[in-house]
């Protein structure tokens, strides 16, 4: 079945030429388009059509196109990777607009994550987070045969849940204070998981929040928002345990 | 440990909000407990005995500035929090639905937990106030047989049930502050085990239906007190 062609749509998007200048929304119209095409060709057919009216193409981060990356970001019509649950702004399609729609568009919006231009924001400050304590640093020696660890299979999966963490910073774009507790409990846990990991959960844990609070993000409600935007449905339930192994780690100081 | 840091950490100031949290529902189910008293012995003995109980027995009196310090450090960390989580978001969104991923008290607490502070200024003059500060014509002593003793005490049941039932805007205002309290506790409840760290997938579940039934036995058994007292008398 060949997929509808939406004759007319509305978008009306974030325009910031830097880190200092003010912005401002404009609304551009666009035609014919497929709701068989991804959102982000929609995008890049629009700027096609920018670059050949002289003006100048909308700036958005983007890289796999294929959900794993965690490059594409965007808070469309409300809500953080738009109208779908989990998954990226690359896997989300135009079959989820109707014919005639506006389409709001806009950049992450958190003090720790300013805009860079237009709807690219600077997410450096995910990996300050990560350079405070999201590795091992024991010596780990030469290649262990994998076996000779056993770590059970639901401390396995648990681990492997978090480490499906992409770092695009959805829920802290999606959370009303924009804590960034979901991404930093999901760097704790996929190594507090582990034996290995377990060695410095203590400072890890420790270090890590230190880092975010730092950074000025905001602290936890558990509004629950953030697991249900993630594209990696990563739970909240990592966030009791980043609270359990900070609070550990705090009370044995 | 660096008390300092801990203090104004995010996580650090959650945990205390967590505690006074709990601290304050163990509060006002042993308070509700009493209050129900007042609707079912219309002569008010049963509720003037467990008054006098709760006024004269030791263990309530030291608790009582226990009581005002949890209240306190909840609320002057929620204030923290709430700046916190405000500064973290200077430039806001044209559009926001959140409504899809979060429920209303949640997103809601502060207000929630605004509006129960009001309430509790109120209530603390309509009762505390004219019982332990300034005293009240209707609280003149009256004798009650207390296990075969005649024992003298305040009439607190006529102070309270006078107020239901001369003020149909009081009975209101009192209904309000219960479901205001309720709400605040459908969330409350559940976050501070997760904030404590006592959750996981499977405790979850069962501290959101608890939480619920929580906040809801508070909405209605604060609620149904002034009803009652409006429908029968
Ligand atoms: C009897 C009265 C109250 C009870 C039983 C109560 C209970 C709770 C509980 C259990 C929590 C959860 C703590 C956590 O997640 O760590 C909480 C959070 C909170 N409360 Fe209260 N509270 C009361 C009064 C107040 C007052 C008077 C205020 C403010 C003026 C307030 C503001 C807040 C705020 C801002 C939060 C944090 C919201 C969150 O983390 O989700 N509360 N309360
Ligand atoms: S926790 Fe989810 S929403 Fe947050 S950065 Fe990781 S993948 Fe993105
Ligand atoms: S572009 Fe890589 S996840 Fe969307």
């Amino acid at each position: 079945m060949a997929d509808k062609i939406l004759n007319k749509l509305y978008i009306k998007v974030w325009r910031q030429n830097s880190p200092k200048e003010k912005g401002r929304f404009e609304t551009y119209e666009i035609e014919d388009i497929s709701q068989g095409s991804s959102f982000l060709e929609m995008l890049d057919i629009l700027n096609d059509k920018l670059i050949r009216d002289g003006k100048d193409p909308i700036a958005f981060d983007h890289d796999c196109r294929e959900g794993i990356c965690g490059m594409c970001s965007l808070y469309i019509n409300g809500r953080a990777h738009g109208p779908d649950r989990e998954i990226t702004t690359c896997q989300l399609h135009m079959r989820k607009f109707n014919e005639g729609d506006t389409i709001t568009i806009e950049p992450w919006r958190a003090g720790s994550f300013p805009v860079i231009k237009d709807l690219i924001v600077d997410r450096t400050a995910f990996e300050q987070i990560q350079h405070a304590g999201g590795f091992v640093s024991v010596n780990t020696g030469g290649i262990p045969d994998g076996n000779a660890i056993p770590i059970g299979y639901d401390d396995a999966e648990e681990a492997m849940d978090a480490a499906s963490c992409i770092g695009c910073g959805a829920c802290v774009a999606t959370c009303k204070n924009s804590s960034a507790m979901l991404f930093v409990a999901a760097k704790v846990s996929q190594l507090a998981k582990l034996p290995q990991g377990k060695v410095e959960a203590k400072r890890r844990a420790r270090n890590m929040v230190a880092k975010m609070d730092e950074l000025g993000f905001g602290g936890c409600t558990n509004t629950g928002a953030c697991e249900l935007e993630c594209p990696k449905s990563i739970s909240i339930s990592h966030i009791a345990r980043l609270n359990r192994e900070y609070l550990t780690a705090k009370f044995s100081e | 440990m660096s008390k300092g840091s801990f203090l104004s950490a995010s996580i650090g100031r959650k945990f205390f909000m967590s505690i006074t949290g709990l601290f304050l529902i163990t509060f006002i189910i042993v308070h509700m407990s009493i209050n129900l008293l007042l609707i079912f012995d219309d002569s008010g003995d049963l509720f003037n005995i467990a008054a006098n109980f709760m006024a004269t027995n030791p263990l309530i009196k030291v608790m009582e500035p226990v009581l005002a310090l949890g209240f306190l450090v909840h609320i002057v960390w929620s204030v923290g929090i709430t700046i916190q989580n405000m500064r973290a978001r200077p430039v806001g969104y044209n559009k926001a639905i959140q409504s899809v991923n979060s429920t209303w008290a949640s997103r809601n607490m502060f207000i929630l937990g605004g509006l129960v502070l009001v309430f509790l200024g109120l209530h603390l003059f309509n009762f505390w106030w004219k019982i332990k500060i300034v005293g009240d014509p209707l609280l003149e002593h009256i004798t009650v047989m207390q296990g075969g003793i005649p024992t003298e005490m305040e009439n607190a049941y006529l102070l309270v049930s006078t107020l239901f039932k001369e003020s149909i805007v009081y009975c209101l205002i009192y209904i309000a502050g219960g479901i205001l309290l309720g709400l605040h506790v459908t969330h409350g409840f559940w976050s501070a085990f997760q904030t404590i760290g006592l959750n996981n997938q499977i405790w979850r579940k069962r501290f959101y239906v608890l939480a619920n039934i929580i906040g809801w036995i508070f909405a209605i058994g604060f609620s149904v007190i002034p009803l009652y007292f409006m429908i029968k008398f």
